[in-house]
C-alpha cells in the first residue's frame, strides 16, 4: 500500500491583500493565510489514491508555528499525519533553501512511493519547489499533471504542456506536481474536522533535521528581494460620453484611429 | 569554487527556437551593458542549421549539443548538458525560456548549481554593481517584486513575447560543438496528443475583443467577433465564461493567457485583479461596462459606461466607415 507525501505551503490569501497608499508597498504581514490552492489539489489527489489503494498520506510543511492551522485542515481533508518543519532560522528562505529543508525532512520520514506538490504557490508563484525537491532527492519528476494513476511501482500521469498533453510513465518513488484541472478539492465534514483534532502534528526543528545553518533562512538563500510594490498602471482613463451609443462609438472610433492601434 | 568575478558572459537557452530569438534580443542588451559575450546553447536533434539564425539575432557564440537522445524533450539529459557547460564556462547570467519544460529545467539546473532562479521575469536590467535586476509579478498580480541573486550564475526565466527580437545584418559568430555527457531520462513519454489550438494564438493577436459576464449568451459573441474582424484581431474571454458558464475552455488572465496586444477591448468584464494582471502589457485598453463602478475602468485608457449590446455594434459601424474612408 502506497505512502504518499504531500508538500503544502501556507500561502498568503492573495485576494485579501492591501497596499500602503503612501509607499505603494504591499502589506503582507497580517494578510490571512491558507493552504495554497494547487497544493490542495495535490492533497485531494493523494487522499483519493488512499481511498482507492489504501496506504497513508503524510503532509510536510515548512513554515511558522501557526501553520498548524492549515495542517489541521489538511488532516480533516484526509491526511493521516502532518509534519511541520519549523524553526526561526528557516524564516526568509527562498526556494533553494526551502527545497533543502523539505528534502532533509522527507529523508527523515523514510520510504515513500510518491511526493505530490502543487504546480506553484498562489502567492510567490515560482513553481520551483517541486522540481528542486526532485533534484535533491534524485527522483524522477512529472510536472503539470492533470490526471494520474498508480499501479504497483508505476505511476502514469497525463501532463498538460502549452501545445500538447503527454502521457508519461515513471517508476516510484517519483515526484509529481499537479494543476488545478486534476480534481475539485473536497470541503471536510464536521465529523472529519473533529476526528482530525485527534491526529498528530509533529514539529521538527533545525536540530531535529540536522540541517546546516548556512543553508537555511536568509544566509542559505540565493535570492534577495529588493522591493515588492503594487504595480503602476498609468492609464489615461478618458471617459467617452455622448447622447447616444452611436455618438459614443464615433468618438471612440476616431480616438482609436488616432492612437494608431486600429487598422491592420 | 571560482570567485564571483570569474563568472563572465550572458547565456541563453530555450528548447523553443522562437523564444530563444527573443531571449537573444534582451540578452544582447544585457551583454552590451556588461561588455561581455552573448552565448546561445542550441540543443536538440538535427538542430545545427539553426545556428546561423541565432547569430543573426545577436549570439556571439553558440554551443551546439546535437544528439538523437535530445530528439524528444526530457528534463534529465537537457539539465545535465546545461550543468556541464555552465560548470566549464561559468557564465554570470543565464536566461531560460519560461515554457513549462523550460521552467523544470531551470529549477533542476539552479538546484544542481546551488543558485537562485527568478521565474517569469518581465523586466531585466543591470545595476551599477553589475548585478542582474529581475522583476516579476507576484501575489496573484497584486504586486511586482524586484529581486537580485547573490550567487552566480544568476538565472532568470523569461516568458514568450515579453522581449523583442533583434536582427543584425551580416553578423559573425563562433559555433562550437560541445562535448558533454547526457544523463538518461527517468520518465517515459508513452503518448503525445496535440492540443487543437484556436486559429491564432491569442498571445499573438494585435487586437483582442474580450467578453465577460456582461455578455448574456454565448451566441452574443457574434457582435464581438464582428468587431474583432474589422479590427483585424480576435476574440477572447474572461475566466467566469470558461469556469462557470463552460462556454470556453481557456481564458485571459493571470491563470490563463497573458496578453499584450496593441488594443484590448474589454466588453462586460468587471476587471478583477487576476484578469487585469493578464492584460497589463496591453498598449491601449478600452473598457465597456454598464456598471460605472466596475474596477476595469481604473485600468482603462478609454472608459465607456454603457450597454455593450448597443455600443459594440455602433463601434463596428463607426470603424467600418472610418477605415473605408482612409
Amino acid at each position: 500500500m502506497p505512502t504518499i507525501i504531500v508538500c503544502l505551503k501556507q500561502a498568503v490569501d492573495v485576494t485579501e491583500l492591501k497596499v500602503d497608499s503612501a509607499t505603494q508597498r504591499l502589506i503582507t504581514a497580517d494578510a490571512p493565510r491558507k493552504i495554497s490552492d494547487f497544493d490542495k489539489n495535490a492533497l485531494e489527489e493523494a487522499v483519493k489514491l488512499k481511498e482507492k489503494l489504501g496506504g497513508e498520506v503524510i503532509i510536510v510543511t515548512v513554515g511558522p508555528e501557526d501553520a498548524k492551522m492549515i495542517l489541521r485542515e489538511a488532516l480533516a481533508i484526509g491526511a493521516d499525519k502532518a509534519h511541520l518543519l519549523s524553526d526561526p532560522s528557516f524564516e526568509h528562505s527562498d526556494t533553494l533553501a526551502i527545497s533543502y529543508i523539505l528534502a532533509e525532512g522527507i529523508k527523515k520520514l523514510g520510504n515513500f512511493d510518491l511526493i505530490l506538490c502543487g504546480e506553484a504557490s498562489i502567492d510567490s508563484y515560482s513553481g520551483q519547489v517541486g522540481p528542486r525537491l526532485a533534484e535533491r532527492l534524485g527522483l524522477p519528476q512529472i510536472t503539470y499533471v492533470r490526471a494520474l494513476s498508480l499501479d504497483g511501482d508505476t505511476v502514469v500521469a497525463e501532463r498538460s504542456l502549452e501545445d500538447c498533453h503527454e502521457t508519461v510513465k515513471a517508476k516510484t518513488p517519483a515526484l509529481l506536481t499537479v494543476t488545478k484541472e486534476i480534481n475539485e478539492p473536497r470541503i471536510p465534514s464536521l465529523m472529519a474536522i473533529m476526528k482530525a483534532s485527534k491526529k498528530e502534528i509533529t514539529i521538527w526543528r533545525a536540530e531535529d533535521l540536522e540541517v546546516a545553518k548556512a543553508r537555511v533562512g536568509k544566509s542559505g538563500s540565493a535570492i534577495q528581494i529588493l522591493e515588492v510594490l503594487a504595480p503602476k498602471m498609468e492609464r489615461k482613463r478618458i471617459v467617452v460620453k455622448a447622447e447616444t451609443a452611436k455618438g459614443v462609438a464615433e468618438k471612440l472610433a476616431k480616438a482609436l484611429v488616432k492612437e494608431g492601434v486600429v487598422g491592420r | 569554487m571560482k570567485a564571483l568575478s570569474e563568472f563572465r558572459g550572458v547565456w541563453i537557452f530555450s528548447e523553443n527556437l522562437d523564444l530563444m530569438l527573443e531571449l537573444l534580443g534582451k540578452g544582447s542588451e544585457l551583454a552590451d551593458k556588461l561588455s561581455v559575450e552573448l552565448t546561445a546553447t542550441l540543443m536538440g536533434h538535427n538542430v545545427k542549421d539553426q545556428a546561423s539564425k541565432l547569430i543573426e539575432h545577436g549570439a556571439d557564440k553558440i554551443f551546439i549539443v546535437d544528439h538523437p537522445a535530445l530528439k524528444n524533450f526530457y528534463v534529465e539529459p537537457y539539465t545535465s548538458a546545461l550543468v556541464q557547460l555552465v560548470q566549464q564556462h561559468k557564465p554570470e547570467i543565464l536566461l531560460i525560456g519560461s515554457t513549462r519544460r523550460g521552467r523544470e529545467v531551470a529549477s533542476r539546473l539552479a538546484t544542481r548549481l546551488e543558485t537562485g532562479c527568478v521565474p517569469d521575469c518581465t523586466e531585466l536590467s543591470i545595476d551599477d554593481g553589475g548585478r542582474l535586476v529581475m522583476s516579476r509579478m507576484v501575489y496573484g498580480g497584486n504586486a511586482i517584486a524586484t529581486e537580485v541573486c547573490r550567487v552566480k550564475p544568476q538565472i532568470a526565466t523569461v516568458p514568450p513575447r515579453v522581449f523583442e527580437k533583434l536582427w543584425f545584418k551580416e553578423r559573425k559568430g563562433e559555433v562550437v560543438e560541445a562535448d558533454v555527457e547526457l544523463e538518461g531520462p527517468r520518465t517515459e513519454v508513452v503518448e503525445t496528443r496535440e492540443i487543437v489550438a484556436a486559429k491564432v494564438k491569442v498571445e499573438e493577436a494585435k487586437v483582442i475583443v474580450s467578453g465577460g459576464r456582461g455578455v448574456e449568451k454565448k451566441e452574443d459573441f457574434e457582435i464581438l467577433e464582428e468587431l474583432a474582424e474589422i479590427l483585424g484581431g480576435q476574440v477572447g474571454n474572461s475566466r467566469p465564461l470558461a469556469e462557470d458558464r463552460k462556454w470556453f475552455t481557456e481564458w485571459i488572465g493571470l491563470s490563463g493567457h497573458k496578453v499584450r496586444p496593441s488594443l484590448y477591448v474589454a466588453c462586460g468584464i468587471s476587471g478583477v485583479i487576476q484578469h487585469v494582471a493578464g492584460i497589463r502589457g496591453s498598449q491601449v485598453i478600452v473598457a465597456i461596462n454598464k456598471d460605472a463602478e466596475a474596477p476595469i475602468f481604473e485600468v482603462a485608457d478609454y472608459v465607456v459606461v454603457g450597454d455593450l449590446y448597443e455600443v459594440i455594434p455602433a463601434l463596428s459601424d463607426a470603424l467600418r466607415k472610418l477605415l473605408k474612408g482612409s
